[in-house]
């Protein structure tokens, strides 16, 4: 008994210490903090043989998360993906690294579409890597009503079997929307109407979710929920029975960008990896990949009419004419977390 | 089993160490990851726009929060006296058996809680979700509760059961007590302690619980944990969230003061205090 537990002591040690040695290896690593699910994690092993720099990879599931990440002084991260509104919080308090763009010819990849945007202008600190629309994806087979307004999501009919999505600016956004007014409010009022609207809506809500909603679509277990477009991209590979729509009340747009935070000290390694993901074949295999629309034209030129003809994927120009970007709202955005949090409550 | 090391361990005293010195690291411990972020609550709850303030708990303490403290107390009353009615008998019927059969047996509610309780958590999402329409429900949110609480209810009063002194119930059943009698008038106040250590080991935790609310609730319920998570998370204001954090502190200082009283007028005797 006594020398089984030696040996079982001197083994722990043993493991302990030589993880401590593992980690002090001479190569530089790469913190990149990224979503679940978004990248090909093929890419990294490929970036890694290429260039010889580790890549220590991390996940969150909201835009809120990684900003009070990116926020702590203690931020250990070289590499991130945070969303448009996001970008223009984090400019504001100076958070972001002005990217060098001499090292990242393949920048010139980039439609020009997505360059320039509203929330950094000359992409002095972000480099495009995603876009895409909310919208409603359904089951064909469950719904027999046109899905062309947010407002079926209120349809008594389809009671326990809508899903919305677990976050306050995407949900508040679309019942803006729906209401008629700018996904951007800042007046009370309209936020107001927004709460209402969803507290009445409750009833007949069968989850708040966020990525599962995906599986419960694909499952069957509820006829409708509201998605990102990349992620209904996905869902109808999986489940040809589902259909994407962005309603005629208009949605949001957003884009998911590269950056590098102001505390990085692998600014250059940093660099390299954003040029390795800009690049059109990678690119394109990471976009067909994860199925979300990327903004590489020499990506989408690769990948042909199976992606540019889907309009789930590549959304016509008359519906990026009724959607809108998030902005950052500033002190204002306590007016929609309180109506969240009324809604929830409810 | 034999000894075959009989001689007397050396005591300390040779390495000129005072026991206590074994104790520091545990104070490191407790300062660095219990006392200081309790310290950083105080301060983000009490400050605000350059200055002391006591605005942020006003604010904090407006009528929709405490709904959802008061959901959050209902829920944990919920799962604390469902804990109770399947946690006693079961602690009971292992008291009675062998000492061996129970150890064994009671492997099987143990073995379960080395096991992250996310991960559980995840585990009744698939099994709901495929067999029956209750995920998603504030059933399905109960369940969880009961089931991650459930081992520290039975444990504490298993063990106040096991040291119950045998004589005492020979001497009720001597003086003509039939069994239900015997367990109503000896056992179950005998066994006092061992519930009210258990009540509090699983109505505290439920009070501050989150994640499993979302996870098998489906957003849909929101607890007081839910609420605090969201003003750091999504709102970014650590001065309410803090604030929040304070309000319930007190309350679960108070329900503390009342069950440690309970505790003291049934009397220490019998042991089982886990904490």
């Amino acid at each position: 008994m006594k020398t089984l537990k030696k040996i079982v002591c001197l083994a722990l040690a043993l493991a302990l210490s030589l993880s401590l040695f593992a980690c002090g290896g001479g190569k530089t690593t790469l913190n990149v903090l990224n979503w679940g699910d978004y990248i090909d994690p093929e890419l990294l092993r490929q970036f890694e043989d290429e260039t010889g720099i580790k890549v220590k990879y991390t996940t969150m599931t909201s835009n809120e998360e990684m900003l009070v990440k990116l926020a702590s002084p203690d931020n250990i991260y070289d590499v991130c993906f945070p969303s448009d509104y996001i970008i223009e919080k984090l400019v504001a308090d100076d958070l972001l690294y002005a990217i060098d763009k001499s090292n990242i010819p393949n920048l010139s990849n980039i439609d020009p579409r997505f360059l320039d945007l509203s929330f950094d202008p000359g992409n002095t600190y972000s480099v495009p890597y995603m876009w895409g629309t909310v919208g409603i994806l359904y089951n064909t087979t469950m719904v027999s009503d046109p899905v062309d307004s947010w407002n079926i999501l209120w349809n008594e009919k389809y009671a326990g079997e809508i899903l919305m999505y677990d976050s306050m600016r995407d949900t508040i956004g679309i019942t803006l929307k729906k209401l008629g007014y700018d996904i951007n409010t800042r007046n009370e009022a309209d936020v107001l109407a927004a709460q209402e609207a969803l507290i009445e809506q409750k009833p007949l809500v069968r989850a708040y979710l966020t990525d599962d909603i995906k599986m419960e679509l694909i499952n069957g277990s509820a006829a409708m929920g509201v998605v990102y477009s990349g992620d209904a991209v996905y869902c109808i590979e999986e489940n040809p029975d589902l259909a994407y729509a962005v309603p005629m009340e208009g949605s949001n747009v957003w884009f998911d960008n590269i950056i590098i935070p102001k505390t990085s000290q692998h600014t250059a390694e940093a660099e390299a990896f954003i040029n390795f993901l800009c690049d059109a074949d990678v690119a394109a295999q990471n976009s067909e990949y994860i199925g979300y629309s990327t903004p590489n034209a020499a990506a989408l030129a690769i990948m042909g009419p199976d992606y540019t003809d889907d309009p789930t994927y590549n959304p016509p120009q008359d519906v990026l004419d009724r959607c809108q970007i998030f902005e950052d709202l500033g002190d204002f955005v306590k007016v929609f977390s309180d109506a969240w949090t009324k809604v929830k409550a409810a | 089993m034999k000894r075959t090391d009989a001689k007397k361990p050396k005591s300390a005293g040779g390495m000129h160490v005072r026991r206590s010195v074994f104790a520091y690291p545990y104070v490191v411990w407790m300062a660095v990851f219990i006392v200081a972020p309790m310290l950083l609550i105080l301060y983000y709850a009490f400050t605000g726009d350059g200055g002391l303030t006591a605005g942020n708990i006003l604010q904090a303490a407006n009528w929709d929060n405490m709904r959802v403290l008061l959901d959050s107390v209902r829920f944990a009353l919920y799962t604390t006296v469902l804990c109770l009615l399947l946690g006693y008998p079961v602690a009971y019927l292992l008291s009675q058996m062998k000492k061996a059969t129970a150890a064994l047996l009671s492997v099987f509610f143990i073995v379960p809680m080395w096991m992250n309780f996310l991960l559980r958590t995840y585990a009744w999402k698939v099994l709901l979700g495929a067999f029956s329409n209750m995920l998603y429900t504030e059933s399905a949110v109960l369940l969880g509760m009961v089931y991650n609480f459930l081992p520290f209810m039975i444990l504490p009063i298993y063990t106040t059961l096991i040291k119950l002194d045998r004589s005492y119930i020979e001497a009720a059943a001597d003086l003509g007590a039939n069994p239900t009698k015997t367990f109503l008038k000896v056992v179950l106040p005998l066994s006092m302690p061992g519930i009210i250590s258990g009540i509090t080991m699983v109505f505290i935790p439920s009070t501050t619980t989150f994640a499993i609310s979302q996870l098998l609730g489906g957003g849909k319920t929101m607890l007081y944990g839910d609420l605090i998570y969201m003003k750091f998370i999504t709102e970014q204001s650590w001065n309410a969230g803090s604030a929040l954090s304070v309000i319930l502190l007190v309350f679960v200082l108070i329900s503390m003061t009342f069950m440690k009283k309970a505790e003291r007028t049934t009397g220490d005797e019998g042991g089982g205090r886990l904490w």
